[in-house]
C-alpha cells in the first residue's frame, strides 16, 4: 500500500510509515480504554438512577404491583439464595468428580476424549436452550410421570417427606437446570487447578505406598483447592445473574412470599418444615425481578426500582468475585512448589 | 466404589447433552408421552418447507393467519448479532493487539480486571442499560433529534450494542492469548528487516496469529446468536422480516422467552414451535462452535 513510489524522496515514505504507525496505535489505545469509558458509564447511570431508591424498605420488602415505593426486592434475595445453594450442592461435588476423573484415572481412554470435546461443545451451548433442557428434563420430566403421562404418580413419599413428581416450576428445577449449565465451567477450572499440581507430589505420595485415591484425596485435591474454589465461585456468580434459563423452568415474575414461606431466621424457629418444602416451591430471583420491573409501564419501575434491583445484584456479585480474589492471592502465597 | 461414582461423574457431562438433544427432538420430531391432546409433533403440523421458507412467523394468530416461518426470526437474530459483530469484533481486536504488543504491565494489570468485571456483569444490567441509558439518551437525540429517522423504544440497534459489549472480553482474551502465543523470534525478524512497530503487529504478528482470532470471532457471534436477556428486555418483540436496525425484529432467544412466560397451553402447536425454534438455535450454535475449533486446530502455526 505504501510502497515507495521510484520518485519519492525517502523522507515522504518514512513520514507515511510514521503517520500511519501513529494511527493504528492510538486507534488501539482507544478501543482498549473504551471499555474502562464503557464500565463506568454503565455504573454510573446505574448508580443514578438507584440512588435515593436502595434503601432498608427495599432489602426487607416484597414485590408491589402498583406502588414503586412499596416494591423490594426480598423474594428475589430468598430466592436466588436457595436456587444457589441447590446449584452449588449438585454442581460442584459432580464437576469436581468428573474433572478428578478426567485428570487422575482416565486420562487417555477413548471416553475421556470423548466428553472433553463434549465439554468443549457444551460450553457454548446458548442459556436458553438449558432452559428448554430444564423445562423438559425437570418441570416436566419428559411427560413421563403425572395424570397423563405413562406412570401416573404425582409425588413421592420420603419417609414423610412430599416431593412433587415431575417439579414443574420449582426451586429444584431451576437449581438443577443452572448446575448442569455451569458444569462445563467447573469441570474445566478444576481440571485446570488438578493439572497445575507438579506431577513429583504425586510420585512422593506413590513412592510412600499410598493408592491412587489416597494420594487424590490427601495430596492433589489440597493443593489443588484454591484452583478449584476459584473456578467455582466464577461459575457460581455466572449462575446467579442468569435469568434466561430459569424463564423457561417458569420462575415467576411477581412473587410475594420467600420459597417454603422463610423470609427471616425466626421463621425457621417458628417453621421448621419450610425448610423441606422450600425447594419444591414456586420462586423469583433477583435478575427476573429486574426484568420484570424493566418491563413495566410506570416509568419509576422500570428505571429506579430495577436499578436499585441491580446495585443489589452487582454488590452480590462483587462481594463473591471479592472472595475468589482473596482465595486466589492466599494461596499463591502459602504454596510454592 | 470411588471410582465408579468419579466415573459416573463423568458421564453426566455426556448425559446433559444427550438430554438436551432428546429434549429439542421431543416435541418437534417425536411426540412427548405426557402431552394428551395434540399429541402429534411440531414437524408433523408444520411442514419442514414451510418452516425455512415461509417469510411470516404468527403463531398466536388463528387458523388461516397461522404462519410458522422461521425466517423473520433468524433475521432479527441475525441482524442484532451482525451489528453486536461490529461493535465487538473490531474494538475487541484493536485492544487485544494493544494489550499484547502496545501495553505496559502497568496498563495491563488495570484493562485485564475491567474486561474481567465487563464479562461478568449479568446480561439484564446489559438489556436494562440498553433500554433505559442507550436508547432514550444515546440513541434517541442522535437519531431521532439529529438526524430526523424514527427509533422504536425496542430496536435492534441498542441491544445489539450492548451485545456488542458482552462479547469485547471473550474477543479480547481469546485473541489475546493467540497473539501472545506468536514466537518473539518472528518480530525480531521484523525488527531487525527495519520493520516499524506498526509493521510488526499488523503484517507478521496479526497474521500469524490469524486462525486464532476467527476462532474467538467465531464464538464470540455464536455467543452474540445465542444471547437471550439483553435481547429480550431492549429489543423489538414482534417478529418482522426486515433489516432496519431501528425497528428490528424478534430474535429466536426472545421468541422462546416471550412464549414460554405467555399463557400459550401446553401441546398446542404454538407451545411446540417453541422447541423448534430451539433445536434452530442449538444447530446454528454447535455447528459455529465446531467451525471454530476446527479453524483452531486446522490452521495453527505450530512454532517450536
Amino acid at each position: 500500500m505504501n510502497a515507495p513510489a521510484a520518485t519519492a524522496r525517502p523522507a515522504d515514505w518514512l513520514e507515511s510509515g510514521k503517520r500511519e504507525g501513529w494511527v493504528f496505535s492510538t486507534l488501539c489505545w482507544l478501543s482498549t480504554w473504551s471499555s474502562v469509558a464503557i464500565l463506568l458509564v454503565l455504573l454510573v447511570a446505574i448508580v443514578s438512577q438507584a440512588w435515593g431508591w436502595l434503601d432498608w424498605q427495599f432489602l426487607t420488602s416484597f414485590d408491589s404491583q402498583r406502588f414503586p415505593d412499596k416494591a423490594g426486592i426480598l423474594a428475589g434475595l430468598w430466592g436466588s439464595f436457595w436456587t444457589i445453594l441447590i446449584t452449588i450442592l449438585v454442581s460442584v461435588p459432580v464437576g469436581v468428580g468428573a474433572a478428578v476423573h478426567l485428570e487422575e484415572f482416565g486420562r487417555n481412554d477413548r471416553l475421556s476424549r470423548i466428553i472433553q470435546v463434549n465439554l468443549a461443545n457444551l460450553a457454548g451451548v446458548p442459556s436458553i436452550v438449558y432452559g428448554i433442557l430444564g423445562l423438559t428434563a425437570f418441570s416436566r420430566m419428559f411427560g413421563l410421570f403425572g395424570e397423563q403421562g405413562l406412570i401416573p404418580i404425582s409425588e413421592i413419599n420420603l419417609l414423610g417427606w412430599q416431593i412433587p413428581i415431575p417439579f414443574g416450576k420449582s426451586v429444584i428445577a431451576g437449581a438443577l437446570t443452572l448446575a448442569l449449565m455451569i458444569l462445563p465451567v467447573i469441570i474445566v477450572a478444576s481440571q485446570e487447578a488438578l493439572r497445575a499440581v507438579p506431577p513429583s507430589i504425586r510420585h512422593a505420595a506413590l513412592a510412600l505406598g499410598a493408592t491412587r485415591w489416597q494420594m487424590v484425596r490427601h495430596q492433589v485435591l489440597p493443593a489443588a483447592l484454591p484452583g478449584i474454589m476459584t473456578g467455582v465461585i466464577l461459575a457460581v456468580s455466572r449462575a446467579m445473574g442468569e435469568a434466561a434459563p430459569l424463564i423457561l423452568v417458569g420462575a415467576t415474575t411477581f412473587v410475594l412470599y420467600a420459597p417454603g414461606d422463610i423470609s427471616s431466621l425466626a421463621d425457621i424457629r417458628e417453621n421448621p418444615e419450610g425448610l423441606l418444602r422450600a425447594p419444591f416451591d414456586s420462586f423469583t430471583v433477583m435478575p427476573i425481578q429486574i426484568f420484570n420491573w424493566a418491563q413495566q409501564a410506570k416509568a419509576d419501575f422500570r428505571e429506579h426500582v430495577a436499578a436499585a434491583g441491580i446495585v443489589v445484584l452487582l454488590g452480590m456479585l462483587l462481594l463473591l468475585n471479592a472472595t475468589a480474589i482473596v482465595v486466589r492471592n492466599r494461596s499463591q502465597k502459602r504454596m510454592k512448589y | 466404589m470411588i471410582r465408579g461414582s468419579l466415573f459416573l461423574c463423568a458421564v453426566v457431562s455426556i448425559l446433559t447433552t444427550l438430554g438436551i438433544v432428546i429434549a429439542l427432538l421431543l416435541e418437534t420430531v417425536v411426540p412427548l408421552p405426557g402431552s394428551s391432546d395434540a399429541s402429534e409433533p411440531f414437524f408433523a403440523n408444520v411442514s419442514v418447507w414451510q418452516f425455512f421458507t415461509d417469510t411470516q412467523w404468527t403463531p398466536n394468530f388463528g387458523g388461516e393467519q397461522q404462519h410458522f416461518g422461521i425466517l423473520p426470526l433468524v433475521c432479527g437474530t441475525l441482524l442484532v448479532a451482525g451489528i453486536a459483530a461490529l461493535v465487538g469484533l473490531p474494538i475487541g481486536i484493536l485492544s487485544a493487539v494493544y494489550l499484547s504488543e502496545y501495553a505496559s504491565p502497568r496498563v495491563r494489570s488495570i484493562i485485564k480486571p475491567v474486561l474481567e468485571l465487563l464479562a461478568g456483569i449479568p446480561s439484564v444490567v446489559y438489556g436494562y442499560f440498553a433500554l433505559t441509558f442507550i436508547t432514550p439518551y444515546v440513541l434517541r437525540p442522535i437519531l431521532q433529534d439529529g438526524l430526523g429517522f424514527t427509533v422504536d423504544i425496542y430496536n435492534a440497534l441498542s441491544p445489539g450494542v450492548v451485545v456488542g459489549v458482552m462479547i469485547l472480553p471473550m474477543v479480547c482474551s481469546l485473541s489475546e492469548d493467540a497473539l501472545r502465543a506468536v514466537p518473539r523470534s518472528l518480530r525480531e525478524a521484523g525488527y531487525a528487516l527495519g520493520s516499524t512497530k506498526f509493521d510488526v503487529s499488523a503484517k507478521v504478528v496479526l497474521p500469524a496469529a490469524v486462525s486464532g482470532i476467527i476462532a474467538s470471532f467465531l464464538l464470540a457471534i455464536s455467543r452474540a446468536i445465542g444471547e437471550t436477556m439483553a435481547v429480550a428486555m431492549a429489543g423489538s418483540n414482534v417478529p418482522r422480516f426486515t433489516l432496519n436496525p431501528l425497528t428490528g425484529g424478534q430474535t429466536m432467544t426472545s421468541f422462546i422467552a416471550n412464549m414460554s412466560m405467555g399463557e400459550t397451553p401446553i401441546g398446542s402447536v404454538e407451545y411446540k414451535s417453541l422447541y423448534a425454534v430451539g433445536l434452530c438455535l442449538f444447530c446454528i450454535t454447535l455447528i459455529m462452535n465446531i467451525v471454530s475449533q476446527w479453524v483452531m486446530r486446522r490452521y495453527r502455526e505450530a512454532y517450536q
